[in-house]
């Protein structure tokens, strides 16, 4: 079967017949040979260890990595593109499927640059209830990372412990918006609908267990001597170039650099609550491994406290040019049958002007600018995602060093590739 | 008088070589590790504690397609990567099946633009599809058993 062969390859090359070179030649991946002795090493998109269907050109020199450039778009969406013609409720959906191990983070950006475009203010119950479930996000893809970066240096067990956590929380993702990854449960003006009754005796009963869990992960890697082999002192980036690399999230805090939107510029009430922000000193990968551990404790304190002063409440704001009337209204009120009729054809207008709105996600600083044109459509969206920009910084740690560490760093910088190519 | 006269001679079973076949390729399925975008997070919890695919037979996922039976797309396939993956898919060695997991990879999902692929077979072969977006673990089980069923109903010589 030939069909679909000569997909991708603008020059309607076959790129089963290029060469390395020829590939890097025609599709300029920028990876400057140092020397012609050496080994060029195509590694991915089908590989186990880059975390989904990334690319690296390598120059080796016997083992040693002397030069590696990324090729990413192997999962090029066109989301960001997708979503102009969608309207602002309905482009929601795509903000899932980007970094799919933190759906909720992305909503959460996405939707406080819908509300800050519009300029609304959403209720306190709603805003408490997307801290819980941003710091849950939070801890959900940070066991991902943990049990496949625990993969990636041959530590087989610890992934099977972070899937059984896991499954928890996807059932509280289920419980509050009935899917179990993609929940689109952030809307403009609040939440799609309260949470139900049993949320929050299931988060609590998730407080309980889940401290003792991240100590049965730490048992198993933090004074593990394989592991300290694997990642101390492997895959250094100092604070400075971390900075110019425009590094975020546990990445560039694994070098001590002391910034979290959350604390910096804080939104959705984050301000009220008191957390640490772990750092690291020594910039590897053993660094960023604690820093990311402290973190889930962090976030479950951040939970608790927000448990603790959950007001009661709308969790929706009163103005039915945004949100859709209940269900119950339908039957007695014509103004809400059309209301909800032109929301679910239309969509609500959001006014000229651009907003620029960032949020702390799981891997980093994840920013939301979109412009308005007066339709129910957005005119532009632009994500700045952690990992893409994360991702340029491999180079700066994986040189000179073996192909195995390379597998180590990859893991370490958290990258998914959804959120790269979108 | 021991317990073997009363059950007659159970070292030899007669069956059809088709069968025996059948049942061996189907207890014995190992999947491709290849994940490409949000559905291979739930194949990864398919294969992980909870839902356990090892009780398939399943334990091992290899991450070259040499050593697969099976190929499960997935995730979206963007344009860029559908040549890699009819590449995969020409490695592995027959007898092969595919599953489409997934609505992108059935038929495009929500993303009908440029950049993916609309259903991965245009390329491939397709066996089985699972919907969902993504389909839940035990979605993908119960796409999985169907192959089985298919399986079980194919002659050797489709394979020859
Ligand atoms: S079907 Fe849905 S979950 Fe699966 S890859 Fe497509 S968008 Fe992601």
């Amino acid at each position: 079967m030939t069909v679909g062969m000569n997909l991708g390859m603008p020059g309607g090359d076959n790129i089963q017949e290029l060469s390395v070179e020829e590939l890097r030649a025609k599709y300029g991946s920028g990876l400057e040979i140092q020397s012609e002795e050496n080994m060029l090493l195509s590694m991915g998109p089908q590989h186990p260890s880059t975390h989904g269907v990334l690319r690296l050109l390598l120059e080796l020199d016997g083992e040693t990595v002397v030069n590696l450039a990324p090729d990413i778009g192997f999962l090029h969406t066109g989301i960001e593109k997708n979503m102009e013609s969608k309207t602002y409720t309905q482009a929601l959906v795509m903000t899932d499927r980007m970094d799919y191990l933190a759906p909720m983070s992305n909503n959460f950006g996405y939707i406080l640059a819908v509300e800050k475009l519009l300029g609304v203010e959403v209720t306190p119950r709603a805003e408490v209830i997307r801290v819980i479930l941003g710091e849950l996000t939070r801890i959900l893809s940070h066991l991902v990372w943990l049990g496949t970066s625990a993969l990636d240096v041959a530590a087989q067990s610890v992934f099977l412990y972070c899937f059984r956590e896991r499954e928890y929380i996807l059932d509280i993702y289920e419980m509050v918006a009935g899917q179990r990854m993609m929940a689109s449960y952030f809307r403009p003006g609040g939440l799609w609908r309260d949470v139900p009754e049993e949320f929050v005796p299931a988060i609590r009963n998730f407080l309980d267990f889940f401290p003792s869990r991240i100590d049965d992960y730490e048992a198993l890697l933090k004074e593990n001597p394989i592991f300290h082999k694997r990642t101390k002192g492997v895959g250094v980036i100092s604070a400075e170039d971390a900075i110019s690399m425009g590094l975020t999230g546990p990445s560039l805090r694994g070098s001590g650099v002391n910034w979290d939107i959350r604390k910096s510029i804080p939104y959705s009430g984050y301000e009220n609550y008191d957390f640490e922000v772990p750092l690291g000193t020594e910039g590897d990968v053993y660094s960023r491994y604690l820093c990311r551990m402290k973190e889930m404790r962090q976030s479950l304190g951040i939970i608790k406290q927000a448990l603790d002063r959950l007001p009661d409440g709308p969790v929706q704001i009163d103005d039915r040019k945004i949100v859709p009337p209940p269900r119950s209204e339908l039957g007695r009120s014509m103004e809400a049958v059309i209301h909800h009729f032109k929301l679910w054809t239309e969509g609500f207008k959001a006014p000229k002007g651009y907003v620029f709105q960032r949020v702390e996600s799981p891997k980093g600083e994840f920013a939301c600018y979109l412009r308005g044109n007066d339709t129910s459509k957005p005119a532009r969206v632009h994500f700045r995602t952690p990992s893409y920009v994360n991702l340029a910084s491999l180079p700066i740690m994986a040189k000179g060093l073996f192909v195995a560490d390379l597998v180590a760093i990859i893991g370490s910088i958290d990258i998914v590739l959804g959120e790269i190519d979108r | 008088m021991g317990v073997e006269q009363k059950l007659g001679n159970m070292g030899v079973v007669t069956t059809r070589l088709e069968d025996l076949v059948n049942w061996g390729r189907t207890n014995s399925t190992w999947p491709m590790l290849f994940g490409l975008a949000c559905c291979a997070i739930e194949m990864m919890s398919t294969q992980a504690s909870h839902y356990d695919a090892s009780r398939f037979g399943m334990e091992l996922m290899r991450p070259s397609p040499r050593q697969a039976d099976l190929m499960i797309v997935a995730g979206r396939v963007s344009r860029k990567m559908a040549p890699v993956l009819r590449r995969l898919y020409d490695q592995m060695s027959d007898p092969k099946w595919v599953i489409a997991m997934g609505d992108c990879a059935s038929c495009g999902g929500i993303f009908n633009n440029y950049a993916i692929v609309q259903g991965v077979d245009e390329i491939v072969p397709v066996d089985v599809y699972v919907a969902g977006c993504p389909p839940r673990p035990e979605a993908l089980l119960d796409g999985i058993m169907t192959l089985h069923e298919k399986v079980r109903g194919e002659k050797l010589q489709e394979w020859a």
